[in-house]
């Protein structure tokens, strides 16, 4: 197999990826709206209208104001501010920041530890297959959220923690989908060429399986980013996630929790919606490209 | 079968054999014990004398063994806030958690099956985008703030729901349950609907990728061929075909339920074992956090493992592939 042969098929694969996004009018708002967010992350610190943390920048008096509100400076804040009197849209931009970092961040690693092990069980099989799969079902055997808590129960806070709980509930996925298709591909005439050649066995495994069990590990890959996103939330919300220090969107709904019942609405509602639209714009995006590049579908549409 | 059972039966201890030794490094070995299982306003004597009926003194993997001992015999330790054997707490809280995941599996089932089938009957349709659309958006939605918003909404602005708590606790056949008083099942609506919602997602999911299957099958063309309606075709025969992996997947995630409870439960303050671990995390009360962890992995052992059974039973293709 040619480099340009890989290089020609790689392309038709993300081609056939964005092409199935571009035919789905809704999966092409989703991915707008990710590509947007990512975006907005990425330059937060020029966007917003405020530091959040810079404590020079906020003023206590401006605490709780309802959305539209004018500052003691006469800024308005378009979202309003939470109990510190910080502008809502900056600290959600900033919170946007962490939660999408974390998320991509441990969906990387988890991606990439679990690809490696998964391919390693398929091409070497017998007790290194086997030592590797019963983790994995021990790992999915559980539910996320209780690997997730009983880690951080013993670990204790920290950014680094919750990354490393991340990557511990996620890892076995990519590790399943990557040897079942790795499996396949095994069998297959260009494997046995590649190593009756005298390749060496990362470079078949890394240069030549891999390639081939692109579509899952894009699949899950999409959709464990968005995993992690409300994985860490949820954790940081139940106050065993992230440090105030950091706050992501998940801790930003957590400090509009009790003021939520006096009627404080915006200090939750909006960090929550903003939430809500990354993860469900993620996972559209991932169950589109489930369809387009799923064996069993292609070539049928 | 029976090689089948104990198969099956040696691999969950082995899981639970794992769970334990990783709760206990965890506990024992990571963090100091010292602090993690002795109050911190112990006295110096206390503190040694505990040392010693801890069995700190001694090899870790003596330790395990003390700790395995114990457990195995249900004794977790004492909880330093509320000094009751831990695992005696979990079991008081325990029966609100299953009611209410229970609760939210029958919302889950009721709501999901109608719609699964409305959905896989006419795919691709503007019914099935748009159910299909809903379950995505029920993926996503960030549990806790769900939860949120149903107080928001239901309790803070239309005031018809309470917002926290359990109610009154009446009893139906010796059971004590919240569904024997009318203010029981008000303040069960809005949890068991927070945490249904995930499920329901998944149910509807499992119910139209069934009926998708099962269409085309010859049965199907078999009884349209004998002239049954088509209304009769569907709601006996198609149904009847995918329950059984709906009713299996959805057994197993009852033990997610458990889990999931954990954030509905904090939101809700339901005095379940969810929000006592997390009360326990906040004040470091380590064995009420152990014994949560061993119980939950326990039921998830035990549940997985009678599903797998009934399932072979139901199907023997499952146990023949398993042999092999």
């Amino acid at each position: 197999m040619t480099a340009a042969a890989t290089q020609a098929r790689s392309e038709t694969l993300w081609r056939r990826a964005l092409d199935g996004i571009v035919s789905s009018p809704k999966a092409l708002v989703a991915l707008v709206l990710c590509v947007a967010l990512v975006f907005i992350a990425i330059f937060g610190p020029w966007l917003a209208p405020q530091n959040p943390y810079d404590l020079t920048a906020i003023d206590f008096f401006d605490a709780r104001l309802p959305p539209m509100s004018e500052s003691m400076s006469g800024s308005v804040y378009l979202l309003g501010t939470d109990g510190q009197g910080r502008d809502m849209l900056s600290a959600m931009i900033y919170g946007l920041r962490t939660s999408l970092g974390v998320g991509l961040l441990s969906g990387l690693v988890a991606l990439l530890l679990g690809t490696a092990l998964g391919l390693v069980a398929a091409y070497f099989g017998g007790r290194v297959d086997a030592m590797i799969m019963r983790t994995v079902d021990l790992m999915l055997g559980l539910p996320t959220i209780l690997i997730a808590l009983m880690l951080l129960a013993i670990l204790g806070q920290g950014v680094w923690k919750v990354i490393l709980a991340l990557v511990l509930v996620q890892w076995a996925l990519f590790a399943r989908a990557v040897r079942a298709a790795a499996l396949v591909e095994r069998g297959k005439e260009y494997v046995e060429a590649a190593a009756s050649l005298g390749l060496s066995k990362p470079r078949i495994l890394f240069g030549h399986l891999l390639p081939n069990c692109m579509p899952p590990i894009i699949v899950v890959g999409t959709l464990q980013v968005a995993n992690a996103i409300s994985a860490e939330a949820t954790l940081s919300f139940l106050g065993i996630g992230l440090p105030i220090t950091e706050p992501s969107l998940g801790l930003l709904i957590s400090n509009g929790y009790q003021t939520l019942l006096s009627g404080q609405y915006w200090i939750s509602v909006y960090p929550g919606l903003l939430l809500l639209v990354l993860v469900f714009s993620i996972n559209i995006v991932g169950d589109r490209l489930r369809e387009v590049l799923n064996p069993r579908f292609a070539g049928r549409s | 079968m029976t090689v089948f059972v104990i198969r099956r039966l040696l691999q969950s201890i082995g899981v639970l054999f794992a769970t334990s030794i990783i709760v206990f490094l965890g506990v024992y070995a990571i963090g100091n014990p010292v602090d993690i299982l002795i109050a911190a306003d112990a006295t110096q004597a206390e503190r040694q004398a505990a040392i010693v009926a801890l069995g700190l003194d001694r090899s870790l993997p003596e330790q395990y063994w003390i700790f395995l001992t114990n457990a195995l015999q249900g004794d977790f330790g004492r909880s330093f806030v509320f000094s009751q054997p831990a695992i005696s707490l979990i079991f008081a809280r325990l029966p609100a958690t299953l009611e209410l995941a229970f609760v939210a599996l029958v919302i889950a089932l009721v709501i999901g099956i109608p719609l699964g089938l409305i959905a896989g009957l006419k795919p691709r349709s503007v019914t099935d985008e748009t159910i299909m659309t809903g379950s995505i958006l029920g993926f996503s939605l960030p549990n806790f703030w769900q939860g949120m918003m149903l107080i928001m909404i239901f309790s803070v602005w239309l005031g018809w729901l309470p917002a926290s708590g359990r109610g009154v606790v009446g009893e139906v056949l010796g059971v004590r349950t919240s569904l024997a008083t009318w203010d029981g099942i008000a303040h069960l609506i809005l949890p068991a609907l927070n945490l249904a919602l995930f499920q329901l997602a998944l149910v509807i999911r499992l119910t139209r990728t069934g009926v998708r299957e099962t269409m085309p099958l010859d049965f199907v063309k078999f009884a349209r061929a004998k002239g049954l309606s088509e209304r009769r075709i569907v709601l006996v025969h198609v149904l009847k075909n995918i329950m059984i992996p709906v009713v299996t997947v959805v057994g197993m995630e009852f033990g997610s339920l458990i889990a999931f409870a954990v954030v509905t439960e904090t939101i809700f303050a339901w005095p379940g074992i969810g929000k006592l671990l997390i009360d326990s995390i906040m004040v470091l009360d380590r064995p009420v956090v152990v014994s949560y962890l061993l119980v939950v992995v326990t039921m998830f052992i035990v549940l997985n493992l009678v599903v797998d059974i009934l399932y072979s039973v139901l199907d023997p293709r499952i146990r023949l592939r398993d042999a092999q």
